[in-house]
């Protein structure tokens, strides 16, 4: 039972990382029906960034304040991420809106592979460990066998974090003219531009928003493992576009349950059966979700039209 | 994109207009300033580690030097774009239908030629080389390159099957590759059967792996496809790491058996190849040997897809590959079209693969990660998707490419001695795909030759065929 409630934990906070990134991909599938492969690596990118400037303010400026340079971190590592993700949209993709199909997604492979080399370039090869930033934990009880299950404040931070991004994005595509021009691009981008609608400019927004959101995955997941490395972008990103399958591609309540419960099924697998099989766990939902239910669990069906 | 649309109306507005240099200063500077946000954390800091600790060095040089050239490249193509667009504006006598036609490529009468001249080179490859560089032992490094590149070019004919001629976006054919090199090295270390018995055993049993994908997938289409693909890639490599009593995990399997030449060992000894042939003995010869091994393998890989494009099923491929609705309206049967697609792919991969498993003598999961695929995807998409001249082409720039990049030392002048271009490889690799996608989506050769003519051949452009837009 202890065991059970502490995974049920560790397994939320996982879940709402996952849930962040899966937002970018079901975003960016919704509106312009491409897989942005390179989500994953936009994700590590913004972890190497939130990393340098913790560095930066906490050695160089000398700020002892964690939860202040936490706050600074993550601002900063939003504006920088969502400069790589309008840049990415801007030269790799927008370019090749009315190709054929399968360019963007070759093109968002070439980026994929161009940013996770490009780290490991500038960066090396090796893992980059951080000291731990927040330590405290509160004991919620102790078992019999003398088990704490046991909340840690990151855990917190992240949930809370996460829930209250996602309350201000929510609000941002139902109430806001942005959001309005998203959801009509989303449904016919031809007839949202003959009414008025920039869906250029609609679609570079819906990329930052997804950047901005993967920034803060990016920096939850610095301070929940405190350590990143250059292919760090690869395997998360696989799992949260699975979570974003999963919820329903193009439906942003979708995407965050979506991630939830990849995250669940990731760490019970992982205390229950074999930590090895984690990922192959991982990708076998993503294949049965696609062959058996493909539009996902609030998504609504594909109608083929001919 | 844009050259049939031009107006009348656009067509006089940029015959006045020339090289703007105030606009191209203005958006250079803008593209460098955009740089140079990009570049601020991750080019400018430089992360270091001490012991447990990590610290901080800046490099503002390094940003500052990529910005300047980020400035530069943008003003020279604003240079490029005003010189075209003059020219497009004004057309000469000969030239002016040439906006109404699809544009032909530069590339088209290239293959009629190159055909048989790539032939001849790639037969007499290893001659050559020893010609240039004078003994055998020298020209090992040329050949060992020579048969990379040729299991590239085997590997993208194969996937060529499933991408190009079926239109079935694959980002897991390095599973099958996997599959077949795992073939021959458990096959030969535990039952000890020959390379020439297990090649086909592996190839059928990668066809067997590329059924049991399939058959799942069959439903999806594009994006969904190919993800799905990559998540049985990834799959097949995770197994092959944790299930280590069979595989013996991310060790690997090694001392897999040599090949021999039809029986006839590579040895020095009494009954050996050398001996045989009345020859001195040298490890050459293995490497000849397996030069030309491949070479044949690819070329059977090139010569079935050939014929198979001319039977119903290869037409149904393509035709699958146009519109899938049109041709289930018409009666094919996309489940075996989709199937057999997959199968032969895979099978094709299996051979490539039990070949890598000899040459290597090695094999482990490390060889057969995402990153392989989407090189080979790379080759087979640059190539023009269908195109099999185009893909060994694609296969000799993207596999050679980087070899010549390692040996370009003045590039080390340039950079300094610790500059090692291998680093760059797949930098260059991914800005390279990115590039091409905007250049020239349709590949290098993006023609597609007909399967059935009428009196005369003519090439169809790719940017005429509907492909994809469905």
């Amino acid at each position: 039972m202890e065991i059970f409630v502490q995974q049920l934990i560790n397994g939320l906070t996982l879940g709402s990382i996952y849930g962040l990134i899966a937002i970018g991909y079901t975003m960016v599938f919704g509106i312009i029906g491409m897989v942005n492969f390179a989500h994953g690596d936009v994700f590590m990118l913004s972890a190497f960034i939130a990393l340098i400037f913790f560095l930066i303010l906490t050695t160089w400026l000398g700020i002892s304040s964690v939860v202040l340079a936490l706050f600074i971190v993550l601002i900063i590592a939003m504006v920088l991420t969502s400069l790589w993700g309008w840049a990415i949209e801007r030269v790799a993709y927008r370019p090749l809106r009315g190709s054929f199909r399968l360019a963007p997604l070759i093109s968002a492979i070439g980026v994929s592979i161009f940013l996770s080399n490009f780290v490991q370039v500038a960066q090396g090869a090796r893992n980059k460990p951080t000291p731990p930033m927040v330590r405290d934990v509160i004991v919620l009880f102790q078992g019999e066998s003398g088990y704490n299950v046991a909340i840690s404040y990151k855990q917190i931070i992240i949930m809370v974090m996460t829930a209250v991004l996602l309350s201000i994005f929510w609000y941002i595509v139902q109430k806001t003219s942005l959001g309005r021009a998203q959801r009509a691009c989303e449904q016919d981008r031809k007839m949202a531009a003959l009414l008025g609608v920039n869906v250029d400019r609609t679609i570079s927004l819906t990329f930052v928003i997804g950047a901005s959101l993967a920034a803060v995955a990016g920096t939850m997941y610095l301070l929940y493992y405190g350590v990143v490395s250059f292919a760090d972008g690869f395997v998360p990103g696989v799992k949260a576009f699975t979570a974003a399958v999963l919820g329903g591609i193009g439906s942003l309540p979708g995407a965050v349950l979506g991630g939830l419960i990849i995250g669940l099924i990731e760490t019970f697998w992982s205390a229950y059966f074999s930590i090895e099989y984690k990922d192959v766990a991982a990708f076998s939902i993503l294949a049965i979700v696609l062959i058996f239910m493909p539009s996902g669990i609030l998504g609504r069906p594909e109608v083929e039209k001919v | 994109m844009n050259a049939p649309s031009i107006t009348a109306s656009a067509q006089a507005a940029a015959v006045t207009r020339t090289f703007d240099l105030k606009a191209a200063l203005k958006d250079a500077f803008r593209s460098a300033l955009i740089t140079f946000g990009l570049s601020i954390p991750i080019l400018s800091f430089k992360t270091e580690q001490s012991g447990a600790d990590l610290y901080l060095s800046s490099r503002w040089g390094l940003a500052l030097i990529v910005t300047a050239i980020v400035f530069g490249l943008r003003i020279l193509v604003h240079a490029f774009t005003a010189s075209r667009a003059y020219r497009k504006a004004t057309p000469s006598p000969k030239q002016a239908t040439e906006l109404v036609h699809a544009q032909p490529s530069a590339f088209q009468h290239v293959s009629k030629f190159a055909i048989p001249f790539f032939l001849g080179v790639a037969v007499a490859f290893p001659v050559l080389i020893y010609l240039i560089q004078g003994g055998l032992n020298e020209s090992r490094y040329w050949i060992d390159l020579g048969i990379l590149i040729l299991t590239y070019v085997m590997l993208g004919w194969g996937l060529n099957i499933v991408v190009g001629l079926a239109g079935l976006l694959d980002l897991g054919y390095v599973a099958f590759y996997a599959v077949g090199a795992y073939s021959y090295a458990l096959l030969s270390t535990t039952f000890g059967l020959s390379f020439w018995i297990c090649l086909p055993l592996a190839g059928i049993l990668a066809a067997f792996w590329g059924i049991i994908l399939g058959f799942p997938v069959l439903r999806l289409r594009g994006d969904y496809l190919a993800i799905v693909t990559l998540a049985f890639g990834e799959i097949i490599r995770l197994v092959l790491i944790n299930w280590v009593d069979v595989t013996n995990g991310a060790a690997g399997i090694s001392s897999i058996p040599r090949a021999t030449f039809f029986g006839i060992p590579f040895t020095a000894g009494e009954g050996g190849f050398a001996e045989t042939f009345g020859l001195e003995f040298s490890g050459m010869h293995r490497i000849i040997f397996f030069y030309y091994l491949i070479l044949a393998l690819a070329l059977l890989t090139n010569f079935v897809t050939m014929r198979l494009r001319k039977l119903p099923v290869g037409r149904a491929w393509e035709a699958l590959r146009e519109d899938e609705i049109a041709c289930r309206s018409l009666g094919i049967n996309t489940t075996n079209t989709k199937l057999t697609a997959f199968a032969i792919g895979a099978m094709f991969g299996g051979f490539a693969g039990s070949f890598f498993a000899v040459r290597q003598g090695f094999v482990s999961p490390e060889s057969f990660n995402f990153l392989e695929s989407a090189i080979i995807l790379a080759i087979v998409v640059m190539g023009g998707m269908g195109s099999q001249i185009g893909v060994a082409i694609a296969a000799i720039v993207l596999v050679g490419g980087p070899e010549v990049l390692r040996n370009l030392t003045f590039l080390k002048a340039v950079f300094g001695e610790g500059f090692d271009p291998n680093e760059y490889r797949l930098l260059l690799f991914g800005l390279g795909m990115v590039a091409m996608m905007v250049w020239r989506p349709r590949g290098l050769i993006s023609e597609r030759e007909p399967s059935v003519i009428l009196k005369e051949r003519k090439a169809i452009s790719g940017s005429l065929v509907k492909e994809g837009h469905g």
